[in-house]
């Protein structure tokens, strides 16, 4: 049992940021749930199940065109298309969580993702449950955002606009840190370099999946290089 | 049809976290360029990230993404200066929102 609470107090720390930007964003989505008519208990079970910040801002778009499924279910696979790339990541580190890794798999969001693969916690802590409670604490902040943005309504959005941009900074801070800890940059700015390119040819709504393919080939292209120097 | 359809989204998305796990099980060995791709993708996810989260600027136009990219750069020279994640984040959020009420 203390193992556990040892990787709760550790974990809790690192999600401070993400208490802040999931919060705010999930209430912003709960105000616009309201509108639509849904419950309280509706729109705490969806974004229970969901918990998915970009794709249920879309969904509530794509009710707008009729309940169509097939057409959710495309959707879906290109906003979410990203979340590929994090499991690919997240293979080694997973392997061996047993009953925790549904879970784990189940809570791989953008920022949950961010955090898990950046942090090394101290060699006394128990990895497996540090991983866990950080996508724990995650979970429950996106799910009390979203049911209070229902509760509460429009008058806290109009007074917190804008402090979703917590989680931009909290990429930014991730990256620098990355940054800083790999001797391998030109990779990076590489792939850097052909997301924004993407974004100008292919637009903010369809660009993700291109620049995904223009990475790999990028660390394709590579790695024969890499190959050669050893 | 409400039902079906958040279900359809939900299922969905874990589908999206869930497929790499189910094409390359524990059980076995993953192919060496995974793994090689596993370990050199986190800066460029995070650095793609970023741009995604800065998609729906538009540098053409007023105010020309100048509150995002002030944000960002701020959060960056902070964390390059200080070091300290909560001072580098809270920073660069304030200085954000603080210009998107002010221009």
């Amino acid at each position: 049992m203390s193992k556990k609470i040892k990787a709760l107090k550790a974990a809790f720390p690192y999600t401070l940021p993400i208490l802040t930007g999931y919060l705010f964003l999930g209430m912003a989505w709960g105000v616009l749930m309201h509108e639509q008519g849904y419950p309280l208990w509706a729109t705490a079970l969806i974004s229970f199940l969901t918990y998915a910040g970009a794709m249920q801002f879309i969904a509530v778009n794509l009710m707008a065109l009729g309940f169509n499924p097939l057409y959710a279910f495309l959707m879906t696979l290109m906003v979410n298309a990203r979340h590929l790339f994090y499991g690919l990541v997240m293979l080694e580190k997973f392997k061996g969580t047993q009953r925790l890794k549904p879970y784990l798999i189940f809570g791989l969001t953008d920022e949950t993702f961010s955090l898990l693969c950046s942090i090394k916690p101290a060699p006394e802590i128990n990895i497996h449950w540090f991983m866990f409670f950080i996508t724990l604490f995650n979970h429950l902040y996106w799910v009390v955002g979203c049911a209070a943005g229902t509760l509460l309504g429009h008058f806290l959005i109009f007074n917190t606009q804008g402090l979703d941009f917590v989680l931009t900074s909290l990429f930014t801070v991730i990256f620098i840190n990355q940054w800083r800890a790999s001797h391998e940059h030109f990779p990076t700015l590489l792939a850097l370099g052909a997301t924004i390119l993407c974004r100008m040819i292919f637009g903010p709504a369809n660009f993700i999946i291109p620049a995904m393919l223009a990475i790999i080939l990028i660390l394709f292209l590579k790695k024969p290089m890499e190959v050669r120097e050893n | 049809m409400k039902i079906i359809f958040w279900l359809t989204i939900a299922s969905t998305t874990f589908l999206t976290r869930l497929l790499p796990f189910l094409i390359f099980p524990e059980k076995k060995e993953t192919p060496q360029y995974i793994e090689y791709l596993g370990a050199l993708l986190p800066n460029a996810i995070i650095g793609m990230l970023i741009i995604y989260c800065l998609k729906d600027i538009t540098l053409t136009s007023y105010p020309y993404g100048f509150p995002e990219l002030c944000g960002v750069g701020s959060t960056a020279l902070l964390h390059l200066w200080k070091n300290n994640t909560l001072l580098s984040i809270g920073g660069g959020s304030v200085i954000y929102m603080l210009l998107i009420r002010l221009i």
